[in-house]
């Protein structure tokens, strides 16, 4: 099972599994990422070097192709990174920089699960090419923390408001929340609904997330 | 995704000759459409040459008589517009109506109405109010702009600049938004212009069209009574699993009375 679970992986990523490394080295997500990370060294080394499936078919760029090498501004930090021409936001920032906070689902900009801020306006990142924000702040789920590690009003919100439910759309709910709250400090319940609008939830937990926004709402 | 080259260019020139010197270029805007097709490897061009970079094809300039807007300028730029909406509320109105804020945040105008979806929204004002299309090439207006389901009077390598949206004395936009995409299953533009009464469909047909028999009757008395009697014909409509032509031929009466009765 375990073993399903890694050739899975590395097949949908189809890279060597370098992540970041976490602040905190023993935390229980960045055992398992090492426990990935090893497993699809050991099991699938041939398909490592096939580049990344969910992008391209072809690993090798074209003659005359933008620099593969870039540095990305993402939540405050520079992060070198080697992109491909074709490459998503979504899957440079998970499948390269290990910043899984952010989802992939429908990957067509249907969804909303893979929102980020881009210079703090809501990006589907699936939707987004990577070489196209060079030069921009990008913010994840990740980067809404305070250093100190107090959460955002919206993530503190969403947990004392019981807002999701199975949480796979949680970020992206959460990153629509912040850049509403940004633009309008004070939303109507029928603004935040309109607000909120480009991300769905298959639990249909919209009241909690609504709930949750206004709750952030009075409190900041 | 199939491969492909990835070129940034920060002026129409330079885009243009990167799309001459491309075996395969296609231009994106904001690529709402563009990388979903991609990713569903329904083209497979070798260059996508983004115009994100050129400035000089964003902002809006509002004077007396007309609103213009860049070609890429993006729909939540023309929703949140307070010139915008001074001038021309239905037309901010429509704006703030497309898709959903991330999409509103990226999508554009020229990208827009270069793609011509027949369920795209921005034709459906271009067309109700007798809007003029610039590009690279030539200046060309609305009604002549469309030409069928995705097709335009854009040659290749030929870029929207700008459109050019003249002042109403009233107009509105309703439409019946697919409720989960909110693309337009039918979307009625109705205007009272200096150039006459228009009324414009989107959504229902392979292409934005506008309603001769309702434009003649809104002349004559612009009530929403004038046109409770028309009956629009089934044939030319589109048919999906979203709604059948007759359903939509229903719409058009629906949508066009409610945009009459918003225009006040």
């Amino acid at each position: 099972m375990a073993n399903d679970t890694q050739q899975v992986l590395t097949a949908h990523t189809g890279q060597p599994a370098v992540f970041e490394e976490a602040r905190d080295p023993v935390t229980r997500r960045a055992f398992i990422k090492s426990v990935i990370a090893t497993g699809a060294v050991a099991s699938t080394g041939g398909l490592m070097l096939t580049g990344l499936s969910g992008c391209s078919d072809d690993a090798t760029p074209a003659a005359g192709s933008v620099e593969r090498l870039v540095t990305l501004n993402i939540n405050g930090k520079s992060r070198p990174v080697d992109v491909l021409p074709n490459e998503s936001l979504a899957m440079t920032l998970r499948y390269k920089l290990g910043l899984t906070g952010t989802k992939l689902a429908c990957d067509r900009g249907e969804c909303g699960a893979c929102t980020v801020l881009i210079d703090d306006v809501t990006h589907n990142s699936c939707s987004t090419l990577t070489h196209s924000v060079r030069g921009r702040e990008v913010t994840t789920v990740e980067g809404l923390e305070q250093p100190d590690g107090a959460l955002h009003p919206v993530q503190q919100a969403m947990i004392d408001e019981l807002g999701p439910q199975c949480g796979f759309c949680t970020p992206g709910q959460v990153m629509s929340g912040v850049a509403l709250l940004k633009n309008n400090p004070s939303p109507t319940r029928e603004e935040v609904r309109e607000g909120m609008a480009g991300n769905l939830c298959r639990c249909g937990a919209y009241d909690h997330y609504l709930n949750s926004i206004m709750r952030a709402a009075r409190v900041s | 995704m199939y491969a492909f080259d990835y070129k940034k260019v920060a002026s129409l020139e330079d885009a243009q000759k990167v799309f001459e010197s491309a075996d395969d270029g296609t231009f994106m805007a904001g690529g709402m459409t563009l990388i979903p097709t991609l990713k569903q490897r329904l083209a497979s061009p070798t260059d996508v040459i983004d115009l994100d970079g050129i400035d000089e094809l964003r902002g809006i300039n509002v004077d007396s008589h007309s609103v213009t807007i860049g070609a890429m300028t993006c729909h939540a730029d023309v929703a949140a517009s307070s010139d915008v909406k001074k001038a021309i509320p239905a037309l901010a109105h429509l704006a703030s109506l497309i898709g959903d804020p991330q999409v509103r945040n990226r999508g554009t105008i020229g990208g827009s109405i270069a793609n011509n979806d027949p369920a795209a929204d921005y034709p459906g004002a271009l067309v109700g109010l007798g809007a003029t299309v610039h590009t690279t090439k030539k200046t060309v207006s609305a009604d002549d702009f469309f030409t069928g389901m995705f097709e335009t009077a854009l040659e290749e390598n030929e870029l929207v600049t700008k459109v050019s949206f003249p002042i109403p004395e009233k107009a509105a936009y309703q439409k019946f938004p697919n409720p989960a995409s909110r693309y337009a299953v039918v979307g009625a533009f109705v205007a009272k212009t200096s150039d006459g009464i228009r009324v414009a469909i989107t959504g229902a047909g392979p292409t934005v069209f506008r309603v001769p028999e309702m434009e003649k009757e809104l002349t004559g008395s612009f009530t929403v009574d004038a046109i409770s009697d028309i009956a629009v014909p089934t044939h030319e409509l589109n048919s999906d699993l979203h709604a059948t032509a007759e359903y939509r031929a229903h719409l058009i009466g629906v949508m066009a009375k409610r945009a009459v009765a918003d225009c006040g």
